[in-house]
């Protein structure tokens, strides 16, 4: 009897704990669901192409945002070319030569601490450092270089991961066919290790999508179109922060709310697709 | 009289503190396959690393004592051609996760073979030669962990093949198979050993049985007998190697 008794409150609590974990999973749902609709409602009708290839007037409160747009482009694809291979460099020797020991223990341990660090921080230093003691200005490249320095243990711990997961067979067998270290990191380990190598990039470039604290200080906001990576310029996430911040035009802040999701999710959906045909063609 | 192919003098190997081989003394022949037995732990793997270097890269390792393959001390041997030289194959199968056409000339083109029919043709005749071609011919672009394990096993066996080899070392390579592809490997080693030195660890007793010619039993870090197989099997000197070989123990 006690048995049964027993089998029946612990399927209750199965049931329970199902409908619980349920719940929970669609409320984060419901948020993030509440969050894009009302952005979509509200900037959704005031996108149109003349919003995405005009430039903003009266200091955005009219116009679109196409220089905007523009040094967003320069920003992300300049911080993406320093990050990357510094990033990829750093977790190889990170993981296949440095000799585990208390320096490599400080690297690890900084790498994470400076992954913690908010991102204002980065902004003032961007701002003493390239700003003005190398003279950089606000400019697209002061922006891009302290962006760089901002993701970089993102993409290094996620490339150590990566790098670290490629199987040792691996590095045996190639090694074992008379190839050098090197060899079998360029061919071998670096190759396969690259879906997770990738997504740490992607995470990264969300990251400077999203950023804004940091740009303010860095790249400046000013409206026109960078004309070069030495003139300051204007990120959406900064468009967005200043036209919300000024009361500008809730219209056109709503719209550039929608630009920067679409951006943001389309990198989402490139990076997945990237991965997963990678994944795919290797496990075919 | 056979060639020696390797020849081992007074070797030791210490991991630390450990002294894992102890005065190890072995005549290895060309053209025929030698296996090496013993129960696990008893160094008969560690010994075969040494002969590819592949000890190297665990740290705190240290060899003394002679080891020569084809007269060449393998210490003071550039390690890359002493691999190319000495080729492994694993225990598990461990394929690039690349297209079995890659798989075969990434050996090749890592020693500097650039020509696109120069490599279309080791490719055919390594996986010839490891008795897969018929199976992959007309799929050389797909990729190679769709392989099965025995498939995969003898495209390992092809990949070390198409650096041209003189040694061929095996560590425990049908392990982890089933029987039927076990079998279409020792069918295979009946043909290598026509070409190459093959040295074969195998914790499968019939399976030394079989296919080699001459049998070194491992215990404790020492070789306790060395002898053409079917002495080894028949009429085994020490009485640690019967005790092994019936099954007493091990």
């Amino acid at each position: 009897m006690n048995e049964i008794k027993n089998v029946r409150h612990s399927r209750i609590k199965e049931r329970l704990a199902f409908y619980l974990l349920w719940v929970f999973s669609i409320l984060t749902i419901i948020v993030l669901a509440l969050i894009v609709s009302d952005i979509l409602v509200k900037g959704l009708p005031h996108i149109s192409f003349s919003f995405l290839l005009e430039e903003p007037r009266k200091m955005g409160k009219a116009g679109g945002i196409f220089s905007v747009i523009v040094s967003t482009f320069y920003i992300v694809v300049l911080s993406v070319v320093f990050a990357a291979p510094i990033g990829i460099a750093a977790s190889v020797y990170l993981t296949e030569y440095a000799k585990e020991g208390p320096v490599l223990r400080i690297i690890r341990y900084g790498t994470e601490a400076l992954a913690g660090v908010p991102s204002i921080i980065y902004g003032l230093f961007g701002y003493s450092f390239f700003v003005v003691f190398l003279g950089l200005k606000y400019s697209i490249l002061s922006g891009a270089l302290t962006l760089t320095l901002m993701i970089l243990p993102t993409i290094v711990r996620t490339s150590e991961e990566a790098i670290k997961a490629v199987p040792s067979s691996y590095r045996e067998g190639s090694l074992a066919l008379g190839a050098t270290k090197l060899q079998t990191i360029i061919k071998i380990v670096i190759p396969t290790a690259m879906p997770g190598i990738l997504t740490g990039l992607i995470l990264g470039i969300g990251r400077v999508v999203g950023e804004s604290a940091a740009v303010i200080y860095t790249a400046g906001s000013s409206l026109g179109v960078p004309d070069s990576i030495l003139r300051p310029g204007r990120t959406l996430s900064v468009h967005l922060f200043t036209l919300a911040s000024e009361g500008l035009s809730a219209e056109n802040t709503y719209a550039t709310a929608v630009v920067l999701i679409t951006l943001v999710l389309i990198i989402n959906f490139i990076a997945n697709t990237l991965i997963n045909k990678i994944f795919i063609a290797r496990r075919r | 009289m056979e060639n020696v192919r390797i020849k081992v003098r007074d070797a030791n190997l210490y991991y630390g503190d450990h002294h894992a081989l102890k005065n190890i003394s072995i005549d290895i022949y060309d053209k025929s396959v030698t296996a090496l037995i013993g129960p696990s732990g008893c160094g008969k793997s560690t010994f075969l690393r040494c002969l590819n270097r592949m000890n190297d890269l665990i740290p705190n390792v240290k060899i003394n004592g002679e080891i020569q393959v084809a007269g060449n001390d393998v210490n003071r041997y550039d390690v890359i051609l002493l691999r190319k030289k000495v080729g492994m194959v694993f225990q598990k199968p461990n394929p690039f996760p690349m297209s079995i056409y890659e798989n075969i000339a990434y050996g090749p083109r890592i020693h500097g073979i650039k020509s696109k029919t120069t490599l279309d043709d080791i490719v055919e005749k390594s996986l010839r030669e490891a008795a897969l071609w018929e199976e992959v011919k007309d799929r050389l672009k797909s990729d190679a962990i769709g392989l099965s394990g025995g498939q995969q096993q003898r495209l390992c066996i092809a990949r070390t093949i198409a650096v041209e080899p003189e040694v061929l070392l095996m560590d425990e390579p049908t392990s982890a198979l089933d029987p039927a592809s076990t079998m279409k490997i020792e069918d295979l080693m009946e043909n290598l050993k026509k070409q190459y030195t093959v040295i074969i660890v195998t914790h499968n007793m019939q399976q030394a049985g079989r296919i080699s010619d001459y049998t070194a039993f491992f215990l404790n870090g020492e070789i306790i007998e060395y002898d053409k197989t079917e002495k080894i099997f028949y009429k085994p000197r020490d009485k640690r190697t019967e005790d092994y070989i019936t099954g007493r123990f091990g």
